[in-house]
């Protein structure tokens, strides 16, 4: 075992800042603009890193401290910050999350807003959520927000036939997958967010300042009214999330579900399916699970054996290990820089016989995760483009997964989700390690 | 039709409620040339309407990203939570080439303290001390520089004290940065509070002599897209020394060693002309503002330097380089005049990007109708001529002001007053800059710090042939059926300055303003749909 004393600085983060998750989340409720309440800087710098994944326009307004605003207060700027902003933008709904500044200096923002009259005469609902981003990583900041959008603005009533779905930060490829299932299986779903259309929309003849898309308000009202809720994610907490909300307030069953990566997870997430829908797997599912499975078939012998480096978001590295485990990789480091606690169990629930060869590691850097890697010899690494860096240390190929990835193409359309998922993933990781060894190769073959 | 600037102008404002309307009003102008070479009056370096969504970035920004951020060999700690250091991390394409296999390069790490809760309630202070010992327990780096986030200024963590601590026990030169996001406008006081402790604590701390003739430094020039690569290239070519480069490509020795340049060549005027004034008063160096964007900048600033060092040799040796590159240069300015001749231009980026560039275009024929910076000051608009009449605000008072005297035993001024007079009379503005307004056409509308509603409408009532900006803007513009060339990181392209860059920058415009992409952005079976509905209607 390889003992990495814990240092005092982070070296090359494995995560990023609870209120750009907040941004993302917001970008995936309909007619919503974020609006950071904070320094004019974390507007600015969460912009450019979604817009450089998704490279889609990320608007997000930001109420701009000064130095007198740390003394006296933001209320003024958060007023005038909103009436301006409905003025532009005419908004169905402000999201407001709070990064450092007014969390340190413990400004009630739910009061301020609770006292707040619109100057305009465009209504528009606000949603509020708190930040800082000295405070967990872009993910908790990512459930905090669908969380608080559920408490602020689900409403109870007659239970109807619909399901609530939180799919987690998923792409939006894997969003539009999703909406895809759930209505092949006749089964009506709020998916919260949805920012599959806001994120990865087509070229426009008139360009339009609030993108098309997204979750709509009425839907999340209507959340509290659903038959079932299905929070994705198994590193999710049972405590404090927007579903566990439903449940307490509005009686709204919760279930909880891995996130569909692999034949395995994505065979127990089409089983709870069929049960919620009460039919058989549609038939294109089912040969879409029957063509992976004959690739896998075929090309097993190229990954079989071969060691990983998984790093990323928590449940998306739970689901990455699910999936490599099930090829016959290796995953020797699966790491994550979020500290939920259960990142641990929920890899060993997946990892089948793989399980007694990993590493699980919350909290790490990639830095550390480099350190680590080399001891461990890996033959790939998996994750975002933030572990090239490492990659290109260990002279290793990155696949690239998740999020950011800004040095390539397609992050948003890149799917990770369900049978297709895992196919497009499966072709990924073979391609790569059948690239690696054709350019390894003193022949220079091109057919074998 | 040719738009109404003044119209366009209230249409802009019109989306303001009458308070903000008010004051955003004097940040928008309509250009005018005056007979006596003045411009009109433009508001800029003043907070952003709150609830805008502005191109701007903080302080930290400035400080850690833009200045400190391309030199390689000052490891650099974010005292703060984790976004700030995360986001600043390996920007801007911060592109160094280390001499050697040994020579120090920590551009690709980024260092935070990630403060948490607890630092927030209790003080970071420790966890910063631990992190700067331990960072150079692992790379024994010739100085460690500190900076500051957000929540430091408020919860009163003293960062200086720490610097000062630990550059005592462990004997490297440690100084930190108070550059807290919230401190200034824009980006623009973070350049300042990073030069300022430049000059303070790095400026003048490496004594060894520099034998070489015609010793310059090149002030504010970010190797962006590898720029200072061919600037360098083009000053080894014609003889002259490069000192230091504040701070693309640059070193810690360079910059200690940088008082012993004999000229300061300026190129971004906005991010570091008061350490061009500092050296001049406390070492005797004069300077001038050069340009590298553009070919016939280029040759300017060459000649310029030459003038500046008066010898025939050096003279020489600039107009071969100059005619040596000026051929394949004119061979693709008329190559690309054919296609892009009278096309229309928008630059709003940078403190003087957005003026530099517009001669690149015109080089290419094409016509800037709108230009703006994000965090330009008055000067940088109108001229160095209205210092005297610039405000400064709470905002502006909150950045030190260094007050800085000759020193004792090494100011010594390169020229003397008379001789400075002379090169005035040759034509060689030293300590001069005309401003970007100046050299706009009439007319033309001049918007600091662009707010992103009224790029909408700009695009939509001018539809210029290419926007430039920044990653930001790019994909509404693109949207918007316009192709955006960022120009903070040159899309991945460059290098744009000198000769071959100007080479480069003609043919990617060309590219740009010329494909064929956006044809394809109406499906035919639209086109058919309109057709049988107009038909329907008839």
């Amino acid at each position: 075992m390889i003992a990495i004393e814990p240092l005092a600085a982070t070296r090359n983060a494995c995560k990023l800042c609870a209120p750009l998750g907040a941004c993302l989340a917001l970008r995936g409720v309909a007619g919503a603009v974020p609006f950071l309440h904070g320094s004019q800087g974390c507007a600015t710098y969460i912009r450019r890193y979604l817009i450089s994944h998704f490279r889609e326009p990320v608007d997000i307004a930001v109420s701009g401290f000064s130095e007198a605003t740390t003394v006296f207060g933001g209320g003024d700027n958060l007023r005038s910050g909103l009436n301006n902003l409905a003025r532009q933008y005419h908004p169905e709904l402000i999201g407001i999350a709070t990064t450092c500044l007014p969390e340190t200096i413990g400004e009630d923002v739910g009061h301020l807003l609770h006292d707040f009259h619109p100057e305009g005469d465009v209504p528009f609902r606000t949603v509020h959520v708190s930040t800082p981003s000295y405070r967990g990583t872009h993910v908790d900041g990512f459930h905090a927000t669908v969380k608080a959008l559920v408490e602020q603005l689900a409403q109870g009533g007659p239970v109807r036939g619909h399901i609530n779905v939180f799919p987690g930060m998923v792409s939006p490829a894997d969003l539009r997958y999703l909406k895809e299932v759930f209505a092949d299986f006749g089964l009506e779903a709020t998916l919260l967010p949805d920012y599959s259309e806001t994120l990865d929309g087509p070229q426009l003849e008139e360009y339009q300042n609030i993108p098309a898309g997204g979750t709509p308000v009425e839907s999340l009202r209507a959340m509290g009214r659903a038959r079932v809720s299905l929070e994705m994610g198994r590193t999710m907490a049972d405590a404090g999330t927007a579903a566990v909300s439903l449940e307490s307030k509005f009686g709204v069953a919760r279930r909880k579900l891995g996130w569909p990566v692999g034949v395995l997870e994505s065979d127990r997430f089409f089983a709870a399916l069929s049960e919620l829908a009460g039919r058989p797997i549609p038939e294109k599912h089912a040969k879409e699970r029957g063509r992976l499975v004959d690739s896998y078939v075929d090309a097993h012998k190229y990954v079989f054996g071969r060691r990983a480096v998984v790093f990323g978001e928590e449940d998306l590295v739970v689901g990455l290990t699910a999936f490599l485990a099930e090829i016959g990789v290796q995953p020797v480091l699966c790491a994550s820089g979020g500290e939920s606690g259960r990142l641990e169990e929920a890899v060993k629930a997946v990892a089948g016989d793989a399980v007694d060869g990993i590493v699980v590691k919350e909290g790490m850097d990639f830095a550390t995760m480099g350190e680590m890697a080399r001891g461990l010899a890996p033959d790939f690494l998996i994750g975002s483009s933030k572990g090239y860096s490492v990659a290109r240390e260990l002279d290793l190929p990155l696949i690239r997964v998740g999020f950011p990835i800004h040095d390539r193409i397609g992050g948003q359309r890149i799917l990770h989700l369900g049978y297709r998922g895992a196919q497009q993933l499966f072709d990924a990781v073979t391609n790569t390690l059948i690239e690696r060894a054709q350019e390894r190769s003193p022949v220079g073959y091109s057919y074998q | 039709m040719k738009p109404n600037p003044h119209t366009v102008k209230d249409e802009l404002l019109s989306a303001l409620p009458k308070k903000s309307a008010r004051k955003r009003a004097e940040q928008i102008v309509v250009n005018e040339r005056r007979p006596d070479g003045s411009v009109p009056e433009i508001k800029a370096n003043v907070r952003t309407t709150p609830g805008a969504i502005t191109q701007r970035g903080c302080t930290y920004a400035g400080c850690k990203g833009v200045v400190i951020g391309p030199t390689r060999d000052i490891l650099s700690i974010t005292h703060g939570p984790i976004g700030c250091g995360f986001y600043s991390w390996l920007t801007r394409r911060n592109q160094t080439r280390p001499e050697g296999p040994e020579d120090a390069n920590y551009i690709p790490y980024c260092l935070s303290t990630d403060m948490q809760d607890e630092q927030i309630v209790f003080g970071g202070e420790k966890k910063l001390r631990a992190a700067i010992e331990e960072a150079y327990e692992l790379f024994h780096p010739k100085a460690i520089a500190i900076f500051s986030t957000c929540p430091v200024g408020l919860i009163g963590d003293d960062v200086h004290a720490v610097a000062r601590d630990m550059k005592e026990k462990l004997g490297i030169n440690v100084f930190g940065f108070s550059c807290e996001g919230y401190k200034g406008v824009s980006q623009s006081a973070g350049h300042h509070i990073a030069n300022n402790q430049l000059f303070k604590h790095v400026v003048g701390t490496n004594e060894t002599p520099r034998p070489e003739k015609f010793k310059i430094n090149l002030l504010g020039e970010y190797n962006i897209g590898g720029d200072a690569f061919v600037i360098e290239d083009l000053f080894e070519r014609c003889g002259i020394t490069l000192v230091s480069t504040f701070s693309g490509n640059s070193t810690y020795d360079a910059f200690a060693n940088s008082h012993m340049a004999d000229l300061n060549a300026v190129m971004c005027h906005r991010s570091i002309n008061y350490v061009a004034e500092m050296m001049e008063k406390k070492f005797g160096i004069p300077w001038i503002k050069v340009n590298f964007v553009g070919a016939e900048g280029t040759a300017k600033s060459l000649r310029h330097i030459a003038q500046y060092f008066n010898d025939a040799e050096l003279s020489e040796r600039v107009e071969k380089v100059i005619s040596d590159e000026m051929t394949d240069v004119l061979k693709t300015q008329f190559a690309v005049r054919a296609r892009c001749e009278g096309k229309t231009a928008m630059l709003f980026v940078g403190g003087s990007r957005a003026h530099h560039y517009q001669t690149l275009f015109a080089e290419m024929g094409m016509k800037t109708v709108a230009a703006g910076y994000e965090f330009g000051h008055r000067d940088d608009y109108e001229g160095r001529r209205v210092l005297p009449t610039v405000k400064v605000d709470a905002d502006s008072r909150n950045i030190e002001e260094l007050h800085v005297t000759p020193d004792d035993t090494r100011y010594l001024p390169r020229r003397g007053p008379d001789e400075l007079v002379q090169l005035e009379a040759a034509g060689l503005d030293v300590a001069g800059y005309q401003g970007m307004m100046p050299e706009m056409e009439e007319g033309a509308l001049v918007i600091d710090d662009l707010y992103h509603f009224e790029m909408e409408r700009l695009l939509d009532i001018y539809k210029p042939d290419i926007f430039c900006a920044g990653v930001k803007e790019k994909y509404a513009v693109q949207k918007a059926g316009i192709p955006c060339k960022q120009l903070h990181s040159y899309d991945y392209g460059g290098p744009y300055a000198g000769f071959r860059g100007a080479i480069n920058f003609y043919n990617e415009i060309d590219r740009m303003v010329n494909t064929r992409i956006w044809q394809y952005v109406q499906a035919p079976w639209e086109t058919e749909e309109e057709l049988e509905v107009e038909e329907i209607a008839s």
